[in-house]
């Protein structure tokens, strides 16, 4: 018999080999064209790398053994949404009104998974070490599997509750979303090493956990089992992305002194706008969650100036400093929350979620959290909002606001040292009057004013002519927000009536 | 070069005047009334009177606050642009050097916000 005799069995390789054959050796030096020309964006930002190869990979994870785990971890998620879906776990939830913080999180958060992903895979092109290239391939497809897993958890709100129908057609059009749009069209329009200093670092590292955490914890508080199990699928990703923030930041201050403080100024922008975006989960903690984790005040203290305190201390053998203006995030965490949520309050005619005044109850809890701002400062607003509304005459802000031109929120914040006076600063450029809410906005725009000359301001869009018209209905029907669905005050909303209605049904069945 | 970019790298100012059919964006700020969440922004056609906007206008958009109609117009504080002003009510907008993306901030003696609160 000529039987086939089986091939000799290779030497299994050990796991460095099979590190460095699937990541390291995967790059390789060009020979047909020049590599400055196959990467071009690689030195014009200024940044010297004298060696790609002393890049360090901590994880040394490679593509089979990462699709092996992502895998496990979707068939966990998938099994825990389909039992959510079939148990009707949205009756489980604290109340109707905390589905307004998904709202916020799908329109404004989902989307920039998304555009993470198209980030990451835009620099894993461009970078010339196989180190980092291989970390953000990995990362792109994360963001990507992350945008996913966050619109499938949320679909099934989107079978009862208003407002989710057309996250990413909003987040190109609504005006608070151009806050966030515009913070990541800065950052994916900027050098692969500012991309990866805007979002991996300053995004990833320093402020993640003033993201993440509120909205996991307080999904977990609120009875939302299906966006908790989204958040601990996320979570394995997320260690992996913090320590490329931090990997990538030591990497490029090692290779070369110079630079030091290229880097200093990008930690200080995307601080300032990593924050600024943040004002949207300061409202959310403080006065969206029907069950409350923590104030706004104590998150800010604990993984801000705790954590950061600790990251900037290790960082200061390279130079480097913490970023400009924490001092100026750490006066105002005794105010974000309640000037933003009173923006909100202005303009819910405009809204894909609902807003809604504060309970007594809430506003003992907000006047503890906040003893030295809350009783002083704004329970008195949300008094004489609360005299209207019961004559029948609910405030609305009538007209539009004026836009910081960096950050794109409305001129809102007040001074540092005085919470009772609007903060306004302006610059010229060519002739021209710009406006910012801070000090922090300003300088972004004055280090490279031909980036911010071009942002998209909603409100002068609508003067312009871009937003589907001049009446508020037509400017609501262009971002798909159903009018008197959508948006207004939460009390009267079709959500509140399903609720009532379930409510009502609940106690008459009793189980 | 005012970026950092990998080419030439100029665009005009998306806010350019011509963009707004001839009318100008004026920021109004009542000092005070935080009930209002931020300054607005108006648009306007040059030549309108100032005593005008406060006559016809900002009623449409302050006039829900109680202390609005107690403003007595000729003893209100103003800055334009961070200098101390005093408007010509009769002159247009122009006239009176407000121009596009103007900020004009004023202050009603005597009337501070509801509740002793700036509301």
């Amino acid at each position: 018999m000529n039987a086939m005799q089986p091939p000799p069995k290779l030497k299994k390789l050990s796991l460095k080999e099979r590190y460095a054959h699937l990541t390291r050796e995967l790059g390789w030096k060009t020979t047909y064209q020049p590599m400055d020309k196959v990467f071009p964006y690689a030195e014009y930002e200024g940044i010297k790398i004298h060696d790609w190869d002393a890049w360090e990979d901590p994880f040394r994870l490679t593509m089979d053994a990462y699709w092996k785990y992502q895998a496990e971890k979707e068939r966990k998620l998938y099994a825990v949404i389909d039992s959510f879906a079939q148990n009707n776990g949205h009756l489980n939830i604290t109340d109707a009104r905390y589905v307004n913080a998904l709202k916020l999180f799908l329109t404004g958060v989902s989307p920039l998974e998304y555009s993470a992903h198209r980030g990451y895979a835009h620099v894993g092109r461009h970078f010339v070490g196989a180190g980092p290239r291989i970390a953000c391939q990995m990362q792109a497809i994360d963001e990507l599997r992350h945008a996913q897993t966050q619109l499938h958890t949320m679909s099934h709100y989107n079978k009862f509750f208003d407002g989710l129908h057309d996250s990413r057609h909003m987040h190109d059009r609504v005006w608070y979303l151009s806050v966030p749009k515009s913070f990541f069209e800065d950052a994916c329009s900027a050098g692969p090493f500012e991309y990866l200093t805007a979002i991996s670092f300053s995004f990833e590292y320093v402020l993640t956990n003033l993201l993440f955490v509120p909205f996991m914890s307080g999904a977990a508080f609120n009875g939302d089992m299906a966006t908790v199990t989204f958040g601990f699928s996320a979570q394995s990703d997320e260690a992996r992305h913090m320590t490329l923030g931090l990997e990538i930041i030591k990497f490029m201050l090692e290779q070369d002194e110079a630079n030091v403080p290229i880097v200093q100024r990008w930690i200080d922008k995307w601080f300032w706008r990593g924050y600024r975006l943040l004002a949207l989960v300061a409202m959310m903690m403080d006065y969206m969650l029907p069950k409350r984790i923590m104030s706004w005040d104590e998150a800010w203290e604990m993984y801000f100036e705790q954590a950061g305190d600790a990251l900037f201390n290790d960082l200061s053998r390279y130079g480097i400093r913490k970023p400009k203006y924490f001092e100026v995030a750490s006066k105002e965490k005794h105010r974000l929350s309640h000037e933003v949520w009173a923006t909100f309050y202005n303009y819910t005619q405009a809204t894909a979620f609902h807003t809604w005044l504060p309970s007594e109850e809430e506003m003992k809890w907000l006047s503890a959290k906040y003893p030295d701002t809350f009783d002083r400062l704004y329970r008195p607003r949300f008094e004489c909002w609360r005299a209207m509304e019961e004559k029948g005459n609910r405030y609305y802000n009538p007209t539009l606001p004026q836009l910081c031109v960096t950050c794109q929120i409305p001129m809102i914040f007040t001074e540092p040292d005085d919470p009772t006076t609007t903060c306004f600063r302006a610059t010229e450029y060519k002739g021209e009057r710009y406006h910012f809410c801070s000090d922090g906005c300003k300088d972004i725009f004055c280090y490279e004013p031909e980036k911010y000359v071009q942002s998209w301001l909603p409100v002068h869009q609508i003067y312009q002519g871009n937003c589907g018209g001049a009446d508020l209905k037509d400017v609501i029907a262009w971002y798909h927000i159903n009018f008197g669905v959508d948006n207004f005050d939460y009390t009267g909303s079709p959500d509140q009536k399903l609720w009532d209605e379930w409510q009502l049904q609940r106690s008459s069945n009793p189980v | 070069m005012t970026v950092t970019a990998i080419g030439p790298y100029e665009f005009k100012s998306r806010d350019h005047v011509d963009n707004f059919h001839g009318n100008r964006v004026v920021y109004w700020h009542w000092e005070e009334h935080l009930m209002f969440c931020a300054a607005i922004a108006l648009m306007l056609p040059p030549a309108m009177p100032f005593g005008e906007v406060l006559g016809n206008v900002l009623p449409g958009c302050y006039g829900m606050h109680p202390e609005f109609s107690q403003i007595v117009w000729p003893k209100v504080t103003w800055m334009l642009d961070s200098r101390p002003f005093k408007p010509d009510m009769e002159a247009g907008l122009a006239a009176n050097h407000v121009g596009h993306k103007s900020l004009l901030r004023f202050w009603t003696p005597g009337l501070h916000g509801l509740g002793g609160a700036v509301v």
